[in-house]
């Protein structure tokens, strides 16, 4: 069996952009804004998320024959927080500071509604590999958004990227001004909406 | 009057969900409908100030460190089992209040539907209780504010259900329909909220 046939290939590249979680499906938005300060805490959290939705997803379609339907949702929750246990464990142990920035936003991964949400509509009807490539092509389309706006707070609200100073100490000393709002909650939401603008412009998709 | 100051800040200057992003997807999703977003901003409400408070109990005497004294383990430590534990404790309680509310209250049932299981899985209220957890909230600090947040939760899907019905009469880019304009119109509404800061009573 080819690992990669072409119909493997679209669970896992078509959630980058044209079918991105964020964008078009409109799910896991409340951690996507929250862990968007720096660049640093969006790639470890798109980490954690890329470790729980790919296993996630493995293990409730190895389970889905043996899963009774009426109790489903507790069933996924209890894989879901296990994973989200290995990877809060794992983080406290090796990246405390990081840990600590993303406080509770690491045990909110296990209601981020991408990880439910792609265990019910595609882990549950299909095997276990396809849905493991689809856990993984949806948390690194998730990624993706979150770099982006990641990278357009840091920038504009500390003038950094990845914490190196990107404008000049000059610059500030001739009046240049950090933009506040960019570290505050509504920059997130304006900078995603206009990003969604973006995405949507270029690949024409109409809401209605 | 330290509880009325702190029951202000998580209605407004904290709000659970445009100052921490918690609910967005609910509130994106049924925002759409006012008399939905009154539904599930009254759910949201009852099912936080139910879940707060039991979380705190279970983490104090059965979580924590030295939690178990008084059943004579004095040095076990369960808080890794956290996440667990809460996420269990607010399904069993949604489907508790959902049995009592079928029972005894059918009108409020019928109109509140569907919101009430999908409340399972709403990040505000797993992230009050953990908040709750990580600021160290007594037990009645802890009961204000998830009464706060749900208030909170429930004010903001209100409003925006409001202006997105006013919305749709407007003439919006192509790409900007729907789920753009809303993260606008969401910021904006951030923005409004933060001029709360500063109050304090």
């Amino acid at each position: 069996m080819a690992l990669l046939t072409p119909q493997n290939k679209r669970a896992l590249m078509d959630p980058l952009v044209l079918n991105n979680p964020i964008d078009k499906q409109v799910l896991g938005i409340c951690s996507a804004l929250a862990v968007t300060v720096m660049v640093k805490t969006a790639v470890v959290m798109t980490l954690a998320v890329l470790f729980v939705l790919s296993f996630s997803n493995l293990f409730v379609s190895l389970l889905r024959n043996h899963i009774p339907g009426k109790i489903r949702i507790i069933v996924e929750l209890t894989i879901v927080a296990s994973l989200v246990i290995l990877v809060d464990q794992i983080l406290k142990a090796f990246l405390y500071d990081i840990s600590k920035q993303l406080s509770v936003f690491v045990g909110l991964i296990i209601t981020n509604c991408i990880i439910l949400g792609r265990a019910e509509a595609f882990a549950l009807q299909n095997r276990p590999w396809p849905s493991f490539l689809d856990g993984f092509g949806n948390a690194l389309g998730y990624g993706l958004i979150l770099i982006f706006v990641s990278t357009g707070r840091e920038i504009l609200g500390s003038g950094s990227f990845f914490g190196i100073q990107l404008i000049p100490q000059a610059f500030y000393d001739m009046g240049y001004q950090n933009m506040g709002l960019m570290v505050l909650a509504p920059g997130a939401f304006i900078l995603l909406g206009l990003i969604i603008w973006l995405q949507r412009t270029i690949f024409p998709y109409v809401e209605e | 009057m330290e509880y009325l100051s702190l029951f202000i800040k998580s209605v407004f200057i904290e709000n659970i969900l445009l100052a921490y992003f918690l609910g967005m997807c609910s509130f994106l999703a049924v925002s759409k409908r006012v008399d939905n977003s009154f539904g599930l901003g009254l759910a949201v409400i009852f099912v936080l100030t139910i879940t707060a408070p039991t979380n705190w109990l279970i983490n104090h005497f059965l979580l924590l460190e030295g939690a178990l004294s008084w059943a004579g383990l004095p040095t076990v430590d369960l808080s890794f089992l956290r996440y667990i534990t809460f996420i269990a404790v607010i399904a069993a309680m949604v489907q508790l209040v959902e049995m009592v509310l079928d029972r005894h209250f059918p009108a409020l049932y019928s109109a509140l539907g569907i919101f009430l299981p999908l409340i399972a899985v709403n990040c505000a209220i797993l992230g009050t209780s953990l908040f709750m957890v990580e600021r160290e909230y007594t037990f009645l600090e802890t009961a204000v504010f998830g009464f706060g947040s749900g208030t909170g939760f429930f004010l903001a899907i209100v409003s925006m259900a409001a202006i997105r019905y006013k919305v749709r009469y407007s003439h919006i880019p192509d790409g900007m329909k729907g789920l753009g304009i809303a993260m606008i119109i969401t910021g904006l509404m951030a923005m409004a909220f933060m001029s709360f800061s500063g109050i304090s009573l």
